[in-house]
């Protein structure tokens, strides 16, 4: 294999750690990506999910100035935001950006507080630039389990409510009115859609978090109305892009200019931009763009 | 605090704060806060890209703010605009995370461009970004009328001739030469805080459009205003003042709501009694 390969995996992929690490973290937060990122879409919730990311930012800074893992600071301060949003009135169509919004808009003025307290306390702005692009290659392995259980209840809380939550995410009076506590579903859904992106944000940067949040779920509910097998083609294609994009980036040690090496979120990003872009373009046309229907949905 | 480069710094946020007032009235009426906050944060891409050939930062803001309108715009026309949206603005910040890659620029001025500098304003600036300004007012202005009905009407204005999918571009092409004017001053964050913070507050005191928009441009003075003071007094970043304030605004706007609401079913009550 490594003989007729040997073009396109360049030597090493296999034996150096980092990549083994890279291709863990991304295909788990890929996964995670792909199952709640197919409700984030159906609910219509994108600029929420890509704002958790950016807030993240507050409560990572945070966490760098007292001390503890960014990991942490972004779980607590995605918690307290997903809250706010719930509480300004996500659930209203109409209200659902300003809710959005005004919760980002302060976060993002903490944020800029704690950086530039990180940066007076230790002159270092690398805490902006590694939330924002942070790099696949440089997370510490150590970290894995703790990536793992927070997977786990991220992916369970959609799972275990799933019934309610589709119900209530394709069409909520229909929901209220069999009895699905529709406020209750929503509050839990924040809170794991919170967890999913603090993790994925903080292991492989905000723009690769919404890239795998919503590109291979949105294209997966072009291709099928049915949620289950939407889900895994969207963890499937989010798996894919991933690996490929950290494929491409070791190879591209190799490429001009300055054999510096590419960044892996340019790559996976615009695997996912392309996938998207050719569903959009051979099945936007004949299935027009109607939600998935209840009935197939929860069959 | 009002002399030398403070002045520019003044006048800077001044003609910031009166564009995203008007812009930003729009912006809360269409519910387009994910346009606002991905535009300037896409046009930061552009701005590491101009700088990775060597040309006008405003160059390479105006391009990448403009694509990311054409792409939301276009996406947009067949999918949910936030799907649109939100693809737009990864696939911009990735090609961002290309140029950084490539480029040896120094971390602090890609914070000042997310997070803004508004006292590092040079006077060679604030020409064109009072020219821009003026082409953003004049086109909010001359819309005026079939982007409010298209905003709060939809299927009225279609039913009166008015081109839904081309107010939508239009409004987007708007908040992108907003982007690259304000960018350079006061960050992309910033701008996106001053899009939604005064004008959400200010459509809570009153309903009417024009008062709403009059009002919304007061409130996005006096939080520049208070933050520029704030931030020149503390030393501590701009962007935080401007945040803080918005949201603060935007809760007293809430609080006021909640009071009125509450007012008639308290008649009783001595001060419902004293205001009836």
């Amino acid at each position: 294999m490594a003989g007729s390969l040997a073009p396109v995996f360049e030597p090493g992929f296999f034996s150096s750690s980092p990549v083994h690490v890279a291709l863990i973290v991304g295909g788990v937060v890929a996964i995670v990506s792909g199952v709640v990122g197919t409700f984030t879409v159906m609910r219509g919730q994108a600029f929420a999910g890509h704002s958790l990311a950016d807030i993240g930012t507050a409560g990572g800074s945070a966490a760098f100035l007292v001390g503890v893992s960014p990991l942490y600071g972004f779980v607590t301060m995605n918690l307290i935001a997903a809250g706010a949003m719930e509480l300004i009135g996500i659930r209203r169509p109409r209200g659902r950006d300003l809710a959005t919004g005004i919760v980002l808009g302060a976060a993002l003025g903490l944020a800029a507080l704690f950086l530039y307290l990180d940066t007076t306390h230790s002159s270092t702005t690398g805490a902006t630039i590694n939330v924002l692009f942070g790099s696949i290659f440089e997370f510490p392995s150590s970290l894995v389990p703790v990536i793992a259980t927070f997977s786990v209840v991220a992916t369970g809380i959609v799972l275990l409510s799933y019934r309610p939550l589709l119900l209530s995410s394709l069409s909520p009076d229909l929901a209220a009115a069999r009895g699905v506590p529709v406020r209750l579903v929503g509050i839990g859904y924040l809170v794991s859609l919170a967890v999913a992106v603090s993790l994925s944000a903080v292991t492989i940067g905000a723009i690769l978090s919404t890239a795998l949040l919503i590109g291979p779920a949105a294209a997966a509910l072009r291709i099928t109305k049915r949620a289950p097998l939407a889900m895994a083609i969207a963890a499937a294609a989010g798996v894919a892009a991933t690996w490929l994009g950290i494929l491409l980036a070791y190879d591209s040690y190799d490429w001009a200019p300055g054999h510096r090496g590419w960044p892996v979120s340019f790559f996976v990003v615009t695997l996912v931009f392309a996938f998207y872009l050719v569903i959009h373009m051979s099945i936007g046309r004949s299935h027009g763009h109607g939600h998935p229907s209840v009935g197939t949905g929860a069959a | 605090m009002f002399s030398g480069f403070m002045v520019t710094a003044w006048e800077a946020a001044t003609i910031v704060a009166v564009v995203a007032g008007v812009v930003g009235f729009f912006t809360v009426l269409r519910g387009s806060a994910f346009a606002a906050h991905a535009l300037p944060n896409g046009a930061f891409a552009g701005a590491a890209g101009a700088s990775l050939i060597g040309v006008n930062v405003i160059v390479g803001l105006g391009v990448f703010a403009l694509l990311g309108a054409l792409t939301i715009g276009g996406l947009g026309r067949r999918a949910r605009q936030d799907v649109a949206t939100a693809l737009a603005i990864v696939m911009m910040l990735g090609l961002g995370a290309l140029f950084l890659s490539m480029t040896t620029e120094y971390a602090p001025e890609i914070y000042s461009l997310l997070f803004g500098e508004v006292l590092g304003v040079s006077g060679s600036e604030l020409l064109p970004t009072a020219v821009i300004g003026m082409v953003c007012i004049a086109v909010v202005f001359v819309l005026y009328r079939p982007l409010l009905l298209s905003s709060i009407m939809p299927d009225a204005a279609e039913a009166r001739g008015v081109n839904g999918r081309r107010m939508d571009l239009a409004f987007l092409v708007v908040i992108a030469l907003a982007t690259t004017m304000a960018v350079p001053v006061v960050g992309s964050l910033l701008i996106f805080s001053l899009l939604i913070g005064p004008p959400a507050a200010a459509r809570s005191f009153t309903s009417k459009p024009l008062h709403a928009m009059g009002l919304s441009v007061a409130l996005a003075l006096g939080t520049v205003w208070a933050a520029v003071a704030l931030s020149f007094a503390t030393n501590l970043p701009i962007g935080f003042f401007v945040g803080a304030i918005s949201a603060c605004s935007y809760a007293a706007g809430r609080s006021w709501v909640a009071w009125r609401r509450t007012r008639p079913v308290t008649k009783i009550s001595r001060t419902g009694l004293l205001r009836a």
